[in-house]
Order: structure tokens, then C-alpha cells, then sequence
């Protein structure tokens, strides 16, 4: 913990000197509707927290955590596809990456008008924008296997099965770790773009409402909640991996 | 090497052809390994003598021929013989005890911890007592090596395939690993083919050597080593063995196109 602080000292010691910016030139400029300053932020944070955390902060936590399970079931069962088969490689991997090509942010209203104002609409821009960093990295886990290890467990007999739980899953596993790591402040974004494009409550809903409204500081309340919350999210991830993958890397 | 249906290991004209080649690297082989005895088979690089140890193991289909172990083809069957590869691939997300009780696992019927006592035994007979819940990484290279024939011990087979298991050490280690594998071989009677292109590694540990002299591989020459056993590393420097060792460096030395 003390050695976790002194290697980050650096960090947050710069970032208080950016805040400290910030907060002198927000009160230079004068214009909290443009520019709201650091504390300002913080004072409108407390003052809303009512609605903010007990109905949007939730919701957009519902979107996030529907989305990524999609994503991390879909991106899993297609990584091992891919794998098993040839021909599914062949049959997806173009697909898959022509995805990611989509403007995920111009066709997102089109999402609102087929599914509407409800939460499955954030939640495809969710599952849209993070199955493919799931799905390619856990492929390249499930492939990183080195055949000499396959083969020496086909002397002892091993079936396909085999191999995969005792060589595939654990060689894939550092790699899971890292897409979901990827995937978590992806998902956050994601369900804030769909909520910002349409939506009945939720953080980047409520981010735009405070913008129409002219409110600099209601704007970035909530923006500040949305990274907390994925920094946390991130953070969880880390501890399990630590407490999971006891090897990285080498062999 | 008598014929017979005893043989730990015969070759019965047996020829192999990898696909992006146009000619057979083994042509027609025939050869047999009595039980218990201790051969090298030495040759130059890429001459196909792993070919043959693959095609053993069961990893490569032979294109003609039949192969035997203890009399029995080895179509269809497992766990016939146990194969060490020259790297040990320890797997690293186990520890060394779990790695080295993966043939257990393999075959099934095992308990947990019926596993782990079998690892435990075969672990403290290498001369690795008490490293069972160690990780890989925190073994040396000669410690590996020993993790990873105890592995190949457990498969159960009488008969060894050793490819270079010891060309990746340094020197010393190499030395001492080499009298190790004698004693080993001395206490459990099993069929050792050890696969080198170390000629003095060759001499100082087989009965006779089994030189591949050219490929594509139509025969082994055997050459009985002239020296008793229990040996230990002096007999390198009698005149018979040392006049053999300039021979067999001199046969190899034609195959290398330099």
C-alpha cells in the first residue's frame, strides 16, 4: 500500500497541479455555463446527489453490467468457436472486424428507434462497442497455447478436451483479464453515449439535460460519477486477476 | 539384437514422407531395441531423427510399415511410452508437483490426493524431495530437467524417448545430468533411446550408439561402445573410446554441408 503511493505520488501530485489550473482559470474566465470550475463541480456533485445516486448512477450501472455480460458471454463463446474451427475463423474474423468499423455513435439513434427509449438500446451500443476487444484478445489467448505443450499431453493420451482445460483456458486466462480490464471503461462510455442520443434516466441522460439547461457544472457532475465508477470497476478486475492468475507471461 | 517378437522396440520397414517434401526422410526403416538396454541415437541436424521418436510416440503416422512396442503394433494404443522433449515445458501456471502428476491426470482414476503422493515419490527419486509446491520459475535448469523426467516416470511406460533433454543446460549441469540418468536408468530397468548430437554424451551413456549416417534414413548402424558398466566419466579417455569418438566425429562431419 505505501510502496502503491509512492510510485503513484508523481500522478496525483501533477494532477492537483492541473486541478489547481483549472480552478484558477474557471474563476479568470468567470462563466461556470462554459467553464465550471473543479469545485463547483464537487458542490453541484453533493447538491444532486439525491436524484444522481439513487436513480441514474444505478441505471447506468444496470446498462453497463447487461452489456458487459452479453459482451463477455458472446465474445467468450465466439473466441472458442473461432479457435475450435477453421472455417468459423474464416466465417467470422472478418466479420467481427468489420464491426468495429461501424460508427458506433451515428447509428445509435437508429437502436433507439427499433428498440426505444428503454434500457436494450444502451445496451446493443454497450454490447457493440465491447464484445470485439473481448472477443480478439481472448482468441489470441486461446492461440498463444504452444503446440509443444499440446503435443506432449497427446503422448499421454489427452483428448481436444483435455488440451483445452489444461493448456488453452489457463494460457487465454492473462488475456481475459486484460480484455475485460479493456472492456469496463469501454462499456461505461458506451452506455453513456446511448443514454446521451435517448433515454429516461441514466448519467449521460442526465449530463445532456443539464447541457440544455446551460449548466457547465451538471454537465460534468455526472461525467466525474461515470469515471469513478469505471476506475472502480477496473480496480475490482485487477484484485480478482491478482488473486486468479498466479503467472504472466513467461514460460 | 536378436529378432523376435520381445523386442521394446521395433521398426518393420517403416518409411515416413513430411508433405512439403518430395522424397521419404525415412525409407523403408527396420530396427529393434531389446528390453532394458540404453542406446543414442546420434546424427546431424535435421537428418529426421526426431522423425523417428515422433512416429514412436504417436504424433506422426508412419506412411508404411509397422511398429511395435513389447511385440504389439501401436496403432490405436496409449500410454506405451513416455517422451521427453528437449525443452521441459513445466507449465507455469502449475506447480511443479501438479506438472508433474499431468500423465496421472491424463489416464484418470486417480485421486487428488492420490496424485499428489505419486508426484511427492517421484519427485523426492530424482533428487527433488519437498519441491512438490514450488512454482516452475523457481527451479534451475537442471532441477527442471529432473521435474520433467519424474513427469515422464509417472506415464508408467518401460520404454523412454529422450530428444536432446539435456542440450540446453550448461556444461556442468550437462555433466552431472548425465551420471544422474545413468543411476536412474541402473534403479528402475527401463528402455532408454536418448536422441543427441553430443558424440562424448553419446559414448559416456549408451551400451551402443545408433548412428544415422545419411538421409533419407534407410538404417541404423549400431556401434557397440567399448566400456563396462557401471562406468564413469575416465572411461571417456581410454584409447578405444577415444578412437571411436574421432570415427563417429568424422562419419557425422561428411553429413554437414558447410
Amino acid at each position: 500500500m505505501k510502496r502503491a503511493c509512492r510510485t503513484n505520488l508523481p500522478a496525483l501530485i501533477f494532477l492537483f497541479a492541473l486541478l489547481l489550473l483549472w480552478q484558477a482559470g474557471a474563476m479568470g474566465l468567470d462563466a461556470a455555463y462554459i467553464l465550471p470550475s473543479p469545485v463547483q463541480i464537487l458542490q453541484t456533485l453533493w447538491e444532486l446527489r439525491g436524484p444522481l445516486f439513487t436513480v441514474h448512477l444505478p441505471a447506468t450501472i444496470g446498462v453497463t453490467a447487461i452489456g458487459l455480460a452479453i459482451s463477455l458471454v458472446l465474445g467468450l463463446a465466439l473466441a472458442v468457436a473461432m479457435d475450435a474451427s477453421a472455417l468459423v475463423r474464416r466465417m467470422l474474423y472478418p466479420l467481427v472486424v468489420i464491426s468495429q468499423t461501424i460508427p458506433t455513435t451515428a447509428i445509435a439513434p437508429l437502436f433507439v428507434l427499433w428498440f426505444g427509449y428503454g434500457i436494450w438500446s444502451k445496451v446493443l451500443v454497450t454490447v457493440l462497442i465491447t464484445f470485439f476487444p473481448i472477443t480478439i484478445t481472448v482468441y489470441d489467448g486461446l492461440r498463444s497455447a504452444q503446440t509443444e505443450m499440446a503435443e506432449l499431453l497427446l503422448t499421454y493420451g489427452a483428448t481436444r478436451r483435455d488440451i483445452f482445460l489444461r493448456i488453452k483456458v489457463p494460457c487465454a486466462l492473462p488475456y481475459f483479464f486484460s480484455a475485460v480490464k479493456m472492456a469496463v471503461p469501454m462499456s461505461v462510455i458506451g452506455a453513456a453515449i446511448g443514454e446521451w442520443l435517448g433515454a429516461k434516466s441514466g448519467l449521460g441522460y442526465f449530463s445532456r439535460r443539464m447541457m440544455t439547461q446551460l449548466n457547465g457544472a451538471g454537465v460534468f457532475a455526472p461525467i466525474v460519477l461515470l469515471s469513478l465508477a469505471a476506475m472502480l470497476a477496473v480496480g475490482v478486475v485487477a484484485l480478482l486477476e491478482k488473486k486468479i492468475v498466479r503467472w504472466r507471461g513467461e514460460s | 539384437m536378436e529378432t523376435g517378437s520381445m523386442s521394446a522396440l521395433a521398426f518393420e520397414e517403416v518409411s515416413y514422407q513430411y508433405p512439403s517434401e518430395d522424397f521419404d526422410i525415412i525409407d523403408r526403416l527396420s530396427f529393434q531395441v531389446e528390453p532394458g538396454s540404453f542406446h543414442c541415437i546420434i546424427g546431424a541436424s535435421g537428418c529426421g531423427k526426431s522423425t523417428i521418436f515422433r512416429m514412436t510416440n504417436g504424433l506422426l503416422a508412419p506412411k508404411g510399415g509397422t511398429i511395435r512396442v513389447d511385440g504389439t503394433p501401436i496403432a490405436g494404443r496409449k500410454g506405451y511410452c513416455g517422451y521427453m522433449p528437449q525443452k521441459d515445458l513445466l507449465f507455469p501456471w502449475r506447480s511443479v508437483g501438479e506438472n508433474v502428476a499431468l500423465p496421472l491426470e491424463i489416464q484418470g482414476g486417480y485421486s487428488r490426493k492420490e496424485r499428489r503422493e505419486r508426484a511427492e515419490e517421484a519427485l523426492a527419486d530424482v533428487g527433488l524431495p519437498g519441491c512438490g509446491d514450488k512454482m516452475p520459475q523457481e527451479l534451475s535448469g537442471g532441477m527442471r530437467q529432473r521435474a520433467a523426467f519424474a513427469r515422464t516416470m509417472l506415464t508408467g511406460s518401460d520404454l523412454l524417448l529422450l530428444d536432446e533433454p539435456f542440450s540446453a543446460l550448461d556444461f556442468l549441469t550437462r555433466i552431472s545430468m548425465q551420471e544422474w540418468l545413468l543411476d536412474q536408468w541402473r534403479r528402475h530397468h527401463k528402455t532408454i533411446l536418448f536422441i543427441t548430437h553430443d558424440v562424448e554424451e553419446a559414448l559416456f551413456l549408451s551400451q551402443s550408439v545408433l548412428v544415422v549416417e545419411s538421409t533419407p534414413i534407410r538404417a541404423l548402424t549400431e556401434i557397440p561402445v567399448p566400456a563396462s558398466d557401471p562406468r564413469d566419466r575416465s572411461c571417456l579417455k581410454d584409447p578405444a573410446m577415444v578412437e571411436l569418438k574421432e570415427q563417429l566425429i568424422a562419419l557425422l562431419r561428411k553429413q554437414v554441408a558447410v
